[in-house]
């Protein structure tokens, strides 16, 4: 099976699907978004990938053992900001202690971003990881199967 | 224009052609035994709901519902129908009147209870008064950041993120140990698919 116009296109497509993960990532305090929707973004990115080269192609780019290891990242990025709080001697979660003294919440502003940085790499891996584990299955799609 | 009430405004008639075709895609999906085509129509029916709730001013619903619902969803759902049939069997037709009976009480119940829910954007509505009103208000001196939402999923109700964050975690963990391709270390493939003939 080979397609070259998908494959130059989901090549051309690549790049900008990241850009606005990153975009929906980190704007996510100032817009609609956040890292749910940011990492199910980055996801779809490797997905169009899988579709268009084979999901060996894909595994090679992003092999399974680096998802494994960015899904338990992403939960500790977020329960690590909850811990760091505590031991900073305020409640779990409450970021203004991570910035004692300004005077405009810097604190929550850095939590809030470091905790959608944590949920974005947890949803894009165990997205991905889903997708791998579904699809690895089955080694070829017949074309009459569409 | 003179002819123009408020009842027939443009976003009325926007709700009303976003909520017709969400109910002819319902109905399409119900009807259809193409698995293929089914989920084709989930992920339009998603695409569809994202719309509406933009009418509804809630973009960040909008957003989720675009890309976990018509994106992923589709994907995962197509994945999965590779590993079964494409055609759902043809279903043994028979007539289920107590079935029917509740469906249709229960559909006049809750009819019923529309009357009493507040109009759309009542500002005196248990969703808009009370904890929704603290957030609208505290957000801007507490944690000054432009999107409420943000603010209230990440910061107020951190620990319920943290929760839902941890459910993905485990949804993930669950699919590899039920549909694990060998070991994360990379051992050996699981390879069914010779057994295909023999049934499924």
């Amino acid at each position: 099976m080979d397609h070259l116009i998908l494959k130059v296109t989901s090549k051309m497509l690549f790049a900008p699907i990241i850009l606005y993960a990153l975009y929906v990532q980190f704007h996510g305090d100032f817009g609609p978004g956040g890292g749910f929707q940011a990492g199910v973004i980055f996801a779809v990115a490797f997905i169009l990938h899988a579709f268009c080269f084979g999901l060996d192609e894909t595994k090679k780019a992003l092999p399974q053992k680096a998802l494994t290891v960015a899904m338990v990242i992403g939960f500790l990025l977020y329960s690590g900001t909850g811990l760091v709080t505590m031991l900073l001697g305020a409640n779990l979660l409450s970021y203004d202690a991570l910035v004692p003294n300004s005077t405009h919440h810097a604190g929550q502003h850095y939590g809030i971003i470091v905790v959608e940085l944590g949920v974005g790499v947890a949803v894009a891996s165990t997205m991905l990881t889903i997708f791998y584990h579904f699809t690895g299955r089955e080694p070829d799609i017949d074309q009459e199967d569409w | 224009m003179t002819g123009f009430t408020p009842m027939m405004s443009p976003v009325v008639l926007i709700d009303l052609a976003l909520l017709t075709m969400l109910i002819l895609v319902a109905v399409a999906m119900l009807r259809s035994r193409h698995l293929f085509a089914v989920v084709m129509l989930s992920g339009i029916y998603s695409l569809l709901s994202a719309a509406f709730f933009v009418s509804l001013d809630a973009v960040d619903v909008a957003f989720t519902e675009a890309a976990v619902g018509a994106g992923i969803s589709t994907v995962l759902m197509l994945a999965g129908m590779l590993l079964t049939v494409r055609r759902e069997k043809p279903k043994t037709p028979g007539r289920a009147p107590v079935a029917l009976a509740a469906v249709l009480a229960m559909g006049a119940a809750l009819f019923y209870a529309t009357i009493d829910m507040p109009a759309f954007g009542d500002a005196n509505a248990p969703a808009n008064s009370y904890v929704g009103q603290e957030y609208v208000e505290r957000t801007a001196s507490e944690i000054p950041m432009p999107n409420i939402v943000t603010a209230v999923l990440a910061s107020y109700r951190g620990f319920d993120t943290m929760g839902e964050t941890m459910v993905i975690f485990t949804a993930g963990v669950a699919v590899m140990l039920l549909l694990g391709i060998g070991s994360v270390r990379g051992g050996r493939d699981v390879k069914d698919a010779e057994n295909k003939e023999g049934g499924e």
